[in-house]
Formats: structure tokens, C-alpha cells, sequence
């Protein structure tokens, strides 16, 4: 079956609907799937969950989804870059679940590797433990945290192949694997298609099972906080 | 002569040992980088990256290489990269040896607040959950108290947790302490100020 579209919106043809549950990569504004966003908002779709670990700026990544009132839900591990996002969490009418970041992207992992549920010590004795299961193990006390499977996942890599097989570029990988994973089904959008067989098979980051449909653009990349040195202090 | 921002991370600095993999909060335990001399130490940045190196030379910013702080970063020979599950696997498995972070409040038995203030706006606990209920050994970096002059060493917290009991050690302005049965004991005091200094600044237990 062929995986290559030829633009966002052909990518995500038939696959969005109101009220869903969407994984999205990326962290902070690196290496979020700022195309398929872009379609999203241009679909019109509303009452929409992200589980993703920011929810981006006024203008751009998710915040331009919130600008439009499309986004129910978020479940991250930190937001507010975004006066929109705060307005409407403050008066209400955004609701945000918190979770710790590396359970937030174990979820994730554990969704998409068929685990419903797991064990983790991170949150014990705080606010995120309450109602949740406790139990021992071992002499130490860890709460249960649930597996997400979303109904789409939408992710950015820097090269694929026609099968899917991805790579990620230095610190652009973050959430886009564990989002990946637990799509049912997933979308790719990648800076670069190249040849079946170019890719090392040694090198593949995330294998093309996961990845259902993939469209090669072109990316703004934004960046939150640019910092620097002098050249003579190097 | 209480210590400043850049003496507290000085001293910070000196718990970190040669071979140690080591994940440093935003603000004054960033600057801990800048004090660790020709110890071989490795920086990992929770959004997927072990071997962290300094900010760019301008121009070179790339925006694919960033720190969990979304500063542009650059990367070094010992650099590599991974996905955020693992990352937080390496964090909550224990192989990272200690981290180094900022606190609103600590108590004397090691509770840890740094992440939310009731009735104020709550952007989320990011990584500190995580890092505190994983890593080997938990630093804390902090003012000994807030700009009104109350202690941040306390009894108990007032505000929401983001770890029961995982703070090891905590380096203030005023001096050192390590969390140890039955309270906090004066491990060292900062050049010019005594013990008993340290003793009223704190409504934590001291013990000897």
C-alpha cells in the first residue's frame, strides 16, 4: 500500500473527526508536526484531546489550534508559552490534565506497546498520586499510571522512506517516537523522502510498522530560546 | 558574607564526581556547568540527550538541538541522542547519578515544592517529577529564604509536592545541609556566617 501524499491534508484524508484523541510529537516548538497542525486547523475539526508534552505559541505548533477554539483537552507536562492557552485554561473553557513528563511519554511507549498499564514511583506523596493505585514492590510504594492509545498520531522526522522507516535529527526525536507508537494510526511528515534502500537498516529510529502515511515538506522550524556565545569567548 | 548566585553554584559543583552523569535544573543550577573544571562530566537534558555542550557561536543555532530549558544548545564528541521514553527510563532507572535543582520549599524530611503555587498560574511540573523520584541523589540549589524574609527550609511544606522525601542536600546562600534522620544537619556554613545564623533562618529541625 502506498504511504507517500502529496500534501498534509490529502495525508490526513478520512482519518479526522470531532471529539478525538490526538498524539502529537515534538517538544516545545522542536520537531512538532507544524504541517499536519496546519491541516488540522484548516479541517475544522473541534472538542479535540492532545496528548502532547507542550501545547506551543499563540502563533504557532498547537497554539494556533487553540487561537481557532478546536482544542478540548490537553494532557501535557508543561504549557503556558501561549496568552491564548492561559486565558481560556484560567476562564475555563480548556481543560488540562498534568502529567509528569516521563510518565506522560512512558504512556505513550506503553500504549503503543500493547501495556494498558504500568508502575512508576514518580508522583508518589504528591498531587498526582491521588486516586490512583498504590502498590509495593519491593519495600518501595509506586502508582499505577495508564497506557494511551490515541485514535491519530502526528509526528515529524527528517527522512523517511516510502516503507515509513524514519529518522530523526539530534534533539528533534523527543516525544515523536513514543507518540508514534501509540497512534492507531500514524501520520509522518518529514523534511526529506528518499530512495527504499538509502536509509541503513542499522540506523532506523522508528521502523515503518508504525507509520501508516507519510507527506515531505517544507518546515519553519521555529526557535523558542535562542541563545548564544561570542565567537571569542569559544 | 552570604554566598551569591555564582559562589552557590561553585559549590554545587564540588558534589559532582569524575565519570558522573548528571542532570542540572534552570537557573542558578545551569550555572554549575560553568565550575566543574577537568572533571569528566556528563550532561544529560531530559528532552533526549546525554553530553550536553555550551550555547552556540552565533549564527550556528540549529533549531533541531535544544535544551530542556528550549535554549539552542551545541552538542560534543561523546553527544547522543534518543527519545524521550528512554530518556525518563534512564531517569526514573536510576542510572543518572544526581541532579541539581532549583526548590520553592524543602522540608526536614526531605519533602521537595517547586512546582506549583495555589491560586497562581500553573504551567506544570515539566521533568522535577520525575528526576526526583529517579535519579540517585537530589541537590538542591535555593535561596535559604524568600524576598520577604521568610525561611524555605521548613518543618513541613505549605505548598503542593513534587517529591515526598527525596531531597539529599541542600546548598543555600547561608551554607550546606543534608537531610538526615530526624531533620537537617549544618554540613557547612558560608564564609563569614555561623551556625547560629543558619539556626535562625530556619524553621526546619536541626539536629547535630
Amino acid at each position: 500500500m502506498k504511504k507517500i501524499h502529496d500534501s498534509a491534508a490529502s495525508a490526513l484524508d478520512g482519518l479526522l473527526r470531532d471529539d478525538m484523541l490526538i498524539a502529537a510529537g515534538g517538544f516545545g516548538l522542536c520537531g512538532i508536526p507544524e504541517l499536519l497542525l496546519q491541516a488540522i486547523k484548516d479541517a475544522g475539526v473541534t472538542n479535540l484531546t492532545f496528548a502532547s508534552n507542550n501545547a506551543g505559541v499563540d502563533d504557532f505548533g498547537i497554539g494556533i489550534l487553540l487561537a481557532t477554539k478546536q482544542v478540548k483537552k490537553m494532557m501535557s507536562s508543561y504549557v503556558g508559552e501561549n496568552a491564548e492557552f492561559m486565558r481560556q485554561y484560567l476562564d475555563g473553557e480548556l481543560e488540562v490534565e498534568f502529567n509528569p513528563q516521563g510518565t506522560l511519554a512512558e504512556r505513550m511507549r506503553a500504549g503503543g506497546a500493547g501495556i494498558p498499564g504500568f508502575y512508576t514511583k514518580t508522583g508518589v506523596g504528591t498531587q498526582i498520586a491521588e486516586g490512583k493505585d498504590h502498590k509495593d514492590f519491593d519495600g518501595e510504594t509506586y502508582i499505577m499510571e495508564r497506557g494511551i492509545v490515541a485514535d491519530l498520531a502526528i509526528v515529524k522526522a527528517w527522512k523517511a522512506d516510502d516503507t515509513g522507516n524514519l529518522i530523526f535529527r539530534k534533539t528533534a526525536r523527543n516525544f515523536n517516537v513514543p507518540a508514534a507508537m501509540c497512534g492507531k494510526i500514524c501520520v509522518a511528515e518529514v523534511e526529506e523522502i528518499v530512495p527504499r534502500g538509502s536509509l541503513d537498516p542499522d540506523h532506523i529510529h522508528l521502523p515503518g510498522v508504525y507509520v501508516h502515511r507519510i507527506v515531505q515538506g517544507e518546515h519553519e522550524k521555529r526557535i523558542e530560546q535562542r541563545t548564544t556565545r561570542k565567537k571569542e569567548d569559544a | 558574607m552570604p554566598w551569591d548566585r555564582n559562589q552557590m553554584a561553585a559549590r554545587a559543583a564540588e558534589e559532582l564526581e569524575d565519570g558522573m552523569y548528571v542532570n542540572l535544573g534552570i537557573g542558578i543550577p545551569t550555572l554549575v556547568a560553568n565550575y566543574v573544571g577537568d572533571k569528566d562530566i556528563t550532561l544529560q537534558s531530559e528532552n533526549g540527550m546525554l553530553g550536553m555542550g555550551p550555547f552556540p557561536i552565533e549564527g550556528e543555532e540549529d533549531a533541531d538541538l535544544i535544551n530542556a530549558g528550549k535554549q539552542t544548545i551545541t552538542e560534543l564528541p561523546r553527544t547522543a541522542y534518543f527519545d524521550s521514553a528512554t530518556s525518563f527510563g534512564m531517569i526514573r532507572g536510576g542510572k543518572i547519578a544526581c541532579a541539581i535543582l532549583g526548590a520553592m520549599e524543602v522540608a526536614e524530611n526531605g519533602d521537595l515544592a517547586n512546582w506549583m503555587i495555589p491560586g497562581k498560574l500553573v504551567k506544570g511540573m515539566g521533568g522535577a517529577m520525575d528526576l526526583v523520584a529517579g535519579v540517585k541523589r537530589v541537590v538542591v540549589v535555593m535561596d535559604h529564604q524568600n524576598k520577604k524574609g521568610e525561611t524555605k527550609l521548613l518543618k513541613s511544606c505549605t505548598l503542593p509536592l513534587t517529591g515526598a522525601g527525596v531531597v539529599d542536600r541542600i546548598i543555600t546562600n547561608l551554607g550546606v545541609l543534608d537531610v538526615v534522620e530526624g531533620g537537617l544537619r549544618i554540613v557547612e556554613c558560608a564564609d563569614g556566617v555561623t551556625e547560629d545564623e543558619i539556626c535562625a533562618a530556619t524553621e526546619a529541625t536541626i539536629v547535630a
